[in-house]
């Protein structure tokens, strides 16, 4: 067998794998490259899977995929130094056949899904760093050099799916080094809980039930950011995310903001006991649609988060990073079919799958949202407080009238931004962000 | 006694057969003595002490097995055993057991417990004991428990043997079913050692061996002694002061070796600054080094994961230095500072200097 | 990908020269991630990645190098659940030329003495195709950590057993001898010995090499052969997995974990050596005999 191959794949994430289980079942000669000790080693995620994108590329997963949990409730938070504010939704609707969300853990999750790709046939090796693309004479993209002896090995077409921070797009000027404006830092711990434990606390019937917490507020101290609490089986998902701009201007130790958040009484409660069993960190793109870079040229295309394919505002990725994968994939299948060359012109075919589908749309709908939130950190410090506040005068029962007190209330929310017309300011940037 | 018949335990009536016929005259406990090169390891010292309580419970005697050159040394052994406690004691000497060789040892020993059929073989768990006994073991194809941190009889008289696995997560208590002799290695300094008392003595029994060494395929060229200076003697040592990742580079060791020297300790370390290079294994305190068992052990920038801990769990007094309050190494840590190891070591250290020289100028 | 999958294993195609090396290799979960349930007592495995035995590693690399200076081949023999076979195409690209892996129901629950039975009668098998002439072995492995598998498969096919080896220092293949350094008690013990012999390799005696692309290709490509009990030939399956292991394991527990916490010594406003000198009072107060030990004279 020559070391020439139809595609080589950079990375064994949700992208790549993706990519090179389409690719290969379609019969194609696929080499995929990781440089973990095995597919997801290193992986981060919160995780929530979103079982759309990847029923659209594996049908059945759901017989033997690693899950933990399936999402039947969710809770949103406004979190101030002692309280939080919550809304939350639960529906027992969610206990579908083919439920919608789970929970899961990458480093196991990832490896299934490379036993797959193995299984339909490309060829992975792995503790492999690919260090630098190699272009013909007229800069087309023929094949990759790696840190191991050997190389280089050579491809018709190389998929770029090393994630937020990868360096080989960048070191062969394919895409520009992300802004650290545009990537939030993430750092998350593993927590270890029995299996009752975890059931008991999150008030959880089924065995397979979850609760996912979204936080909102005191937890990103002042920056842009947020938090989450995800229920495994055994273990607890807890992390924050701020921007790395703002993590670099504060001077916040990220991990020291992530101790403040499990130590918040609304929180501590939910780990008391649990044991740490991983404690990692993360870049998520969070630019939008403005920072993506240039996605395509003659024989290389960019899929998952090294395409900043993030949709921050509704913690999707690993969904958009499948999607790009399988679409990319398909345009090789169809080029290949079509005795096509993998060219700029030709993979405008990618670039339109994109556009077409829900990765494209909902980053453009979301377009406003990363510089306004950054512009507007009321949305994190000062609504999250004050929403708090009122929320305890209107509980507390301390004799003072109702009617004073939502007085007070209003005249809170509506001080804390200056006056009346700064919320009404703040809500229809929020609307039109969002629109 | 040994010989009737035990009950079979009801918690594990479904696993116990009656013990076959040819195992029913098995008794006594049996220790391994092992001297190198004139030396008895002191591990043998402590299973004479555990086998005591051991043949007590059992009711039976306390046999100690010393294999060796004809020597003075080998002498000096066999009446040490009495002094820890052998009621008897079984001796093969060859020059051709002059040094430890796993063939003629291996052959040796099976053949001790072929003619004199001891219930309980114990031998410790250093290079020389798991070599022979995996060999003995096999040979006698009966079970073999490996690094014992306990030994109990149970209620049917049989041997329990509680060991670390997972590598110190869990221990796990094992027996062996319908086998003769019961074998474990025990790990040093797990044991405590006991008191000699010069007075005692007892019974010899001599065995032949037959071999010729020009049969031993396996020959001694050479022994290459550690540089005694370097020979840390970590495992026996009062007082250990170690050093883990938290010191930051192979230089900052040296505030670790400061403090050790003037509490009249020895040093150790983590694993990682084994492997970073910056000492010796022998160095090494954990699972897979030194286990210890000192009066003080004073840990700086030491995370205390579970393989360090199992190795300084039996020190009477445990003191942890680290900038991190949540370190595990403080769940077991008797006294704990969250501290910067590299300003806190030195300024331990020139204390102790200033009390101890004031004391000692003061006696 | 059009080349046939060969199945069983070949020997192979020039006429064999050289060392015929097997290396015993097993997967284990590593062991500093597993927890213990509070509860039940028994190990979260949910989550616990694992990796071949890293004690095995050395040994593999000593048969490596072996092998490059020698000629011949080295083969991976695992025992172990189906998933071991990610454990030996690891150990195919870090350069083995070939992996066996005897997988079956009944090797279940096996003690250290079924362990080394299934292993030896599996080696048998190997050697009936060529003679070995070196097995190599761990020192022992992290989770079992008993290191008696390797004596035992040295003493049922007898062996000549070299534990404990920090360096092969000779190997004269005609002569069939070969002379080792052996760590034991207080030094270290150089051994001549003959072929065919069983190796244990000491920790850190080497670093395993990173294999080349092509190594990666051909272990991402390779057979791993797959023999259940019968193809290795065990003729009596009483001596495999828990039958045939003479120990049982009754109790699993936790460790107790100590009951109170360490007592902090608090720091704060406090000068490094006033903290010196609280510490060596509150030494002294739990330990009052401390500080005859600490003067004693030294020898
Ligand atoms: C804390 C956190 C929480 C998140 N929560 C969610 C969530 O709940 N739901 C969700 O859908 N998304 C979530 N995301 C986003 C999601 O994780 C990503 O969108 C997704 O992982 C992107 O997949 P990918 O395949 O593009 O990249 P990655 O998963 O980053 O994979 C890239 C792969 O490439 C390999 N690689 C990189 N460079 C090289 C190289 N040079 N040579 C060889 N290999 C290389 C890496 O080893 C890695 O395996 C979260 C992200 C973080 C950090
Ligand atoms: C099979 C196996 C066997 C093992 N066997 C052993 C063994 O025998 N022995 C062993 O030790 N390990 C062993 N380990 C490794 C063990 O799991 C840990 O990785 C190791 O003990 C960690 O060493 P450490 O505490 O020095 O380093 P780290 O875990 O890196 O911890 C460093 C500590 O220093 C603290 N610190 C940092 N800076 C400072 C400062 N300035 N002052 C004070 N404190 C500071 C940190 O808070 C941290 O707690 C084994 C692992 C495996 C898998
Ligand atoms: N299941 C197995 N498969 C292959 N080799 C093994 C297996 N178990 C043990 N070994 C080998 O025997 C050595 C000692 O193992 P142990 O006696 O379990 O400590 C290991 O380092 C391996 O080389």
């Amino acid at each position: 067998m020559s070391d020439h191959f139809d595609a080589i794949v950079v990375g064994a994430g949700p992208s790549g794998n993706a990519c090179a289980y389409v690719m290969a079942k379609a019969g194609l000669n696929v080499l995929q490259i990781d440089r973990g000790e095995y597919p997801g080693s290193k992986n981060v995620q919160g995780a929530i899977l979103y079982a759309d994108a990847l029923e659209r590329i594996i049908p059945d997963f759901r017989d033997d995929a690693p899950l933990e949990r399936h999402v039947i409730e969710q809770r949103f938070w406004m979190l101030s130094e002692k309280s939080h504010t919550g809304a939350q939704y639960r529906s027992d609707e969610f206990n579908e056949e083919r439920p919608n969300r789970y929970t899961i853990l990458r480093a196991q999750f990832d490896k299934w899904f490379s036993r797959q790709v193995r299984a339909a046939g490309a060829v992975l090796i792995t503790e492999t760093t690919v260090k630098d693309l190699i272009k013909d004479d007229a800069g087309r993209v023929i094949g990759v050099i790696t840190d191991r002896e050997g190389g280089p090995i050579y491809a018709n077409a190389v998929v770029l799916a090393e994630g937020v921070n990868g360096i080989v797009g960048q070191r062969a000027k394919l895409r520009p080094e992300i802004k650290a404006n545009h990537v939030a830092l993430a750092v998350k711990e593993t927590l270890f809980l029995p299996e009752e434990t975890v059931r008991e606390r999150f008030n959880l019937a089924g065995e397979e039930d979850g609760v996912v917490i979204e936080v909102l507020g005191s937890v990103s101290s002042g920056m842009v950011g947020t938090g989450f609490l995800y229920t495994n089986k055994e273990s607890i998902s807890i992390g924050v995310g701020c921007l790395l701009s703002d993590f670099a201007e504060t001077k916040i130790a990220p991990y020291a903001l992530l101790d403040k958040f499990k130590q918040h009484p609304s929180v501590a409660p939910l780990l008391k006991g649990a044991e740490m069993k991983e404690y990692v960190a993360h870049l998520i793109p969070e630019g939008g649609y403005d920072a993506i870079p240039r996605l395509t040229g003659d024989g290389w295309l960019i899929v998952g988060d090294a395409g900043q394919f993030v949709n921050a505002v509704h913690r999707e990725g690993s969904n958009l990073a499948m999607t790009s994968g399988r679409l990319a994939a398909e345009t090789l299948i169809q080029l290949r079919a079509e005795g096509k060359p993998v060219t700029e012109a030709t993979l405008k075919l990618y670039r339109d799958k994109l556009a077409d589908s829900f990765v494209m749309k909902d980053l453009k709908k979301y377009r406003k949202v990363p510089r306004l939130l950054e512009g507007n950190r009321q949305f994190f410090t000062t609504y999250p407080a004050v929403v708090n506040k009122a929320m305890q005068m209107f509980l507390r029962v301390d004799g003072v009238d109702k009617a004073s007190k939502e007085a007070a209330m209003m005249r809170g929310v509506a001080k804390a931004r200056g006056g009346w017309w700064g919320v009404v300011t703040d809500i229809f940037k929020m609307a039109r962000a969002w629109r | 006694m040994a010989e009737a018949p035990k009950p079979p335990a009801a918690s594990r009536a479904g696993m116990k057969k009656e013990l076959p016929e040819r195992f029913r005259d098995y008794k006594d406990v049996w220790v391994f003595i092992e001297v190198e090169r004139g030396r008895v390891h002191p591990v043998s010292w402590e299973l004479m002490g555990e086998g005591r309580k051991l043949a007590d419970k059992l009711g039976c005697q306390l046999a100690a097995v010393v294999i060796g050159p004809k020597a003075e040394t080998t002498k000096r052994a066999i009446k040490q055993t009495y002094h820890y406690g052998a009621d008897v004691c079984y001796i093969v000497e060859h020059a051709a057991l002059t040094d430890y060789r796993n063939e003629p040892y291996t052959q040796v020993l099976t053949n001790l417990v072929d003619t004199h059929k001891p219930e309980i073989l114990l031998l410790g768990a250093t290079p020389l004991g798991r070599d022979l006994a995996g060999s003995v073991a096999t040979t006698l194809q009966t079970g073999l428990t490996a690094d014992a941190t306990e030994l109990a009889i149970d209620d049917d008289m049989c041997l329990g043997a509680t060991r670390p696995t997972f590598g110190g997560t869990l221990l796990c208590t094992i027996y062996s079913l319908n086998h003769r002799p019961q074998m474990a290695t025990v790990r040093p300094r797990v044991m405590a050692m006991p008191t000699p008392d010069p007075s005692l003595s007892g019974r010899m029994v001599w065995d032949s061996f037959k071999m010729k060494e020009a049969d031993i395929i396996t020959k001694v060229l050479e022994f290459v002694s550690d540089n005694t200076s370097k020979d840390a003697n970590l495992a026996y040592a009062d007082i250990v002061v170690a050093g883990g990742m938290g010191l930051r580079n192979e230089g900052n060791l040296r505030l670790v070796r400061n403090l050790a020297q003037v509490l009249g300790g020895e040093w150790g370390c983590s694993r990682p600054v084994v492997q970073k290079g910056w000492a010796t294994a022998d160095r090494q305190i954990g699972q897979t080094g030194n286990t210890i068992r000192p009066r003080l052990y004073i840990a700086a920038g030491i995370s205390g994961a579970i393989q360090h801990r199992v190795g300084v769990e039996g020190a009477d007094l445990i003191v942890a230095i680290n900038t991190d309050p949540n370190a595990r190494i403080f769940d077991f840590a008797h006294l704990g500072v969250v501290a910067d190891a590299l300003t806190l070591l030195p300024a331990l250290t020139e204390a102790f200097a200033r009390r101890l020289g004031a004391r000692a100028l003061a006696s | 990908m059009d080349e046939p999958i060969i199945e069983a294993l070949e020997p192979p195609k020039p006429e064999p020269k050289g060392l015929n090396i097997v290396v015993c290799i097993k997967q284990v979960p590593d062991s500093a991630q597993i927890r213990v349930h509070p509860v039940t007592n028994t190990i979260m495995r949910q989550g616990v990645p694992t990796i071949i035995n890293p004690y095995d590693l050395f040994a593999l690399e000593e048969a490596l190098r072996l092998r490059d200076q020698y000629d011949g081949q080295v083969t991976v023999l695992s025992m172990g659940p189906p998933m071991a076979e990610d454990a030996l195409r690891r150990a195919l690209g870090l350069g083995a030329d070939r992996a066996v892996l005897i997988t079956d129901r009944r090797f279940a629950g096996s003690d250290t003495l079924a362990t080394s039975f299934a292993l030896a009668t599996a080696l048998g098998k190997i050697a009936e195709e060529r003679p070995i002439d070196i097995v190599f072995t761990g020192k022992q492995t992290i989770d079992g950590d008993t290191a008696q598998v390797g004596p035992g498969i040295a003493r049922r096919m007898g062996l000549n057993q070299l534990t404990y080896v920090s360096a092969i220092d000779s190997l004269d293949l005609g002569q069939k001898a070969i002379v080792v350094r052996r760590r034991s008690e207080g030094g270290v013990q150089v051994l001549r010995s003959r072929l065919p012999c069983l190796i244990t390799m000491l920790e850190d005696t080497n670093t395993i090499r990173r294999g080349s692309i092509q190594d990666l290709l051909r272990a991402a490509r390779a057979p791993v052969a797959i023999w259940s009990a019968e193809d290795a030939g065990v003729a009596d399956p009483m001596k495999c997995g828990l039958r045939g292991s003479p120990t049982v394991v009754k109790r699993v527990f936790a460790p107790s974990p100590r009951a109170e916490k360490a007592e902090m010594v608090t720091i704060e406003g406090k000068a490094p050596a006033q903290i010196g000198d609280a510490l060596i009072d509150l030494l002294f107060a739990r330990d009052p005999k401390l500080e005859a030990v600490m003067t004693a004279p030294r020898p």
